[in-house]
């Protein structure tokens, strides 16, 4: 009835969107560069570009994912807590160890502990309030929302006793920022992300299924508990890896999935997770650009999502309040 | 398909209540029942979309704990009630996806035939690139039943198939589903709040109260005066119509 070939509609969409990230890229890593200073710029941009990639792209995924399995496209992974975790665990050790500890200055024994206590949560704990028989999930949000906010406001009591410096300190990892990123993380966290993306293409099919809903899913052999189970612990590292590296994104996932989901037309998630990747990169790296070249550099570029993401989120409550 | 002391309870409602009962192979069984009978509840449990509390479901010679989700899907197929989409889908698409269980989302030449044929019996063909969210209720339930009939499995379950749909496109799926029975040996199990629909296309009725099955036989043997008023508390009057038991209770 409409468009006759979906399909070659969603490719040209998919090879825009693949087009804008990497001119934005190009844009981002050559920018003002000579011959007498490439190295320099070169060696400093280049890990920063790859931390978005990896943000970006794991981000994209946690979102997608997440929406199809809760089948709410309002929700973020966030709400499971897990970004709470992340800045609790960093007042935690400044406020046990203050802020020269190694434990809050190096990176890679910083990165190791959040990533650990990240992924132990959602791969030991999680799923461990999602067995029994009815569905759980809904309840196990609820406790996410919960540890959330419990972990915030012990976060914040340790912030109003510390001492003032170190609170500005925190502040910092409060937003996530591209301006220091660590080269050896990168490498851990590029195949982290690797390795998963490779696990969810096992999945795709099942997931798409499962956007018809867990009885048509169950009807047609999908093991809805195992994929919703296996999918969170996913979720909860791509989270993590993303987090770890460069600190909290609230609303790019929202921006990401649903913008995805609307251009592409499609429940394919072979589809629907390379366009929320490249639109995630756009939005990070172009962000990035924007807050550099506009704004001079000032602010982290989470809030200028935060900003963005926090419209598109009005407008997506305003539409599905009108469906329902 | 056979049934051995099923339970189901929700808190201490008991809505499934020790029901046994064999399905006869290759032929439409009809469960009726006032509303919260444990109908639709019963189905879903021989569906494995709930779990039991006690008892034993045999679909041909295993249990059905043991077995494999994709392989029951290959066996046996369940529509409920209420089907809403929260995607956009073509009508194509969403018949394709009874190919599921067969083909993980590669189609072959086998399930495009399968899909087609579902289509053409569920008279979508025309409007296969509709979408179904902008279809009536009549043809988003024909949809569904389509992608339940793509899936080619011997058991068909349908929990209210009829809900939606005019007379004209009731009478078409239960000849559609009289035919799978009669030249495709499929067993197809119902719940069918109409008696007279039921009355008509079944081979077999079965009738429950309050999770107990009361009754169970042939259209004869239940489309009687003192057995429906016992079920449904209600007067009937019944008349032979054409060799078919016709209830009038208006």
């Amino acid at each position: 009835m409409n468009e006759k070939n979906p399909t070659k509609k969603q490719q040209h969409i998919l090879f825009i969107l693949g087009l804008i990230s990497f001119i934005l890229a190009g844009i981002f890593v050559f920018r003002g560069i000579t011959p007498s200073n490439y190295s320099y710029f070169l060696s400093r941009r280049i890990p920063r570009l790859l931390a978005m990639l990896l943000t970006g792209g794991g981000i994209a995924y946690a979102s997608v994912i997440f929406q199809t399995i809760t089948h709410n496209r309002i929700l973020t992974p966030s709400v499971m807590g897990l970004d709470s975790l992340y800045l609790f665990l960093q007042t935690v050790v400044l406020f046990l160890f203050g802020s020269t500890s190694s434990w809050f200055l190096d990176p890679r024994l910083n990165f190791l502990l959040s990533l650990g206590a990240m992924a132990f949560v959602s791969i030991v704990i999680f799923p461990s309030f999602l067995k029994g028989e009815r569905q759980n999930l809904f309840r196990l949000l609820l406790i996410g929302i919960l540890l959330g906010t419990f972990f915030q406001s012990l976060s914040s009591f340790m912030q109003m006793v510390m001492d003032p410096n170190e609170f500005s300190i925190v502040q910092n990892r409060m937003f996530a920022s591209f301006n220091s990123v660590n080269r050896e993380l990168l490498l851990i966290s590029s195949i982290l992300v690797a390795l998963l993306v490779l696990i969810v293409r096992r999945f795709h099919p099942s997931l798409d299924v499962m956007s018809l809903g867990r009885d048509n899913a169950v009807n047609l052999g999908v093991s809805y508990d195992y994929v919703v189970r296996s999918m969170l612990a996913i979720i909860g590292i791509f989270v993590a890896v993303s987090t770890a590296l460069i600190g909290p994104v609230t609303f790019l996932g929202i921006l990401v999935a649903n913008l995805a989901r609307e251009l592409m037309q499609s429940y394919k998630h072979h589809m629907i997770l390379p366009s929320a990747i490249f639109i995630s990169i756009i939005a990070l790296v172009g962000g990035q650009l924007f807050v550099e070249l506009v704004l001079g550099g000032g602010i982290p570029v989470s809030l200028v999502i935060n900003f963005v993401g926090g419209i598109y989120f009005i407008k997506i409550l305003l539409k599905e309040g009108r469906i329902s | 398909m056979k049934i051995l002391n099923l339970i189901k309870k929700y808190g201490e409602k008991e809505v499934v209540n020790n029901v046994t009962l064999e399905v006869p192979k290759g032929k439409i069984t009809s469960f009726i029942g006032p509303n919260g009978a444990g109908k639709s509840t019963l189905l879903s449990m021989l569906s494995r979309l709930i779990q039991s509390n006690h008892g034993e479901i045999w679909i041909g010679n295993k249990e059905i704990s043991q077995w494999k989700d994709n392989d029951l899907a290959r066996h046996l197929s369940i529509l409920r009630q209420s089907n809403h989409l929260d995607i956009r889908l073509t009508v194509e698409e969403l018949v394709s996806f009874g190919r599921f269980p067969h083909s993980f989302g590669k189609l072959n030449d086998l399930d495009r035939m399968k899909i087609k044929q579902a289509m053409q019996y569920m008279k979508l063909t025309e409007m296969k690139n509709s979408f179904v969210n902008e279809l009536s209720g009549g043809q988003r339930q024909r949809a569904f039943i389509a992608m339940t009939l793509a899936q080619d499995t011997e058991h068909i379950l349908l929990d209210e198939p009829l809900n939606n749909l005019d007379m004209k496109h009731g009478v078409e799926i239960m000849k559609i589903l009289r035919k799978l029975a009669d030249e495709m040996g499929k067993t197809i199990l119902l719940v069918i709040h109409d008696i007279n629909f039921a009355s008509c296309y079944s081979d077999h009725l079965v009738a429950m109260v309050n999770g107990k099955v009361v009754a169970s036989g042939s259209p004869n043997e239940i489309i009687k005066q003192e057995v429906l008023q016992g079920i449904y508390d209600l007067d009937f009057n019944i008349r032979e119509v054409n060799n078919k038991k016709i209830c009038v209770y208006y």
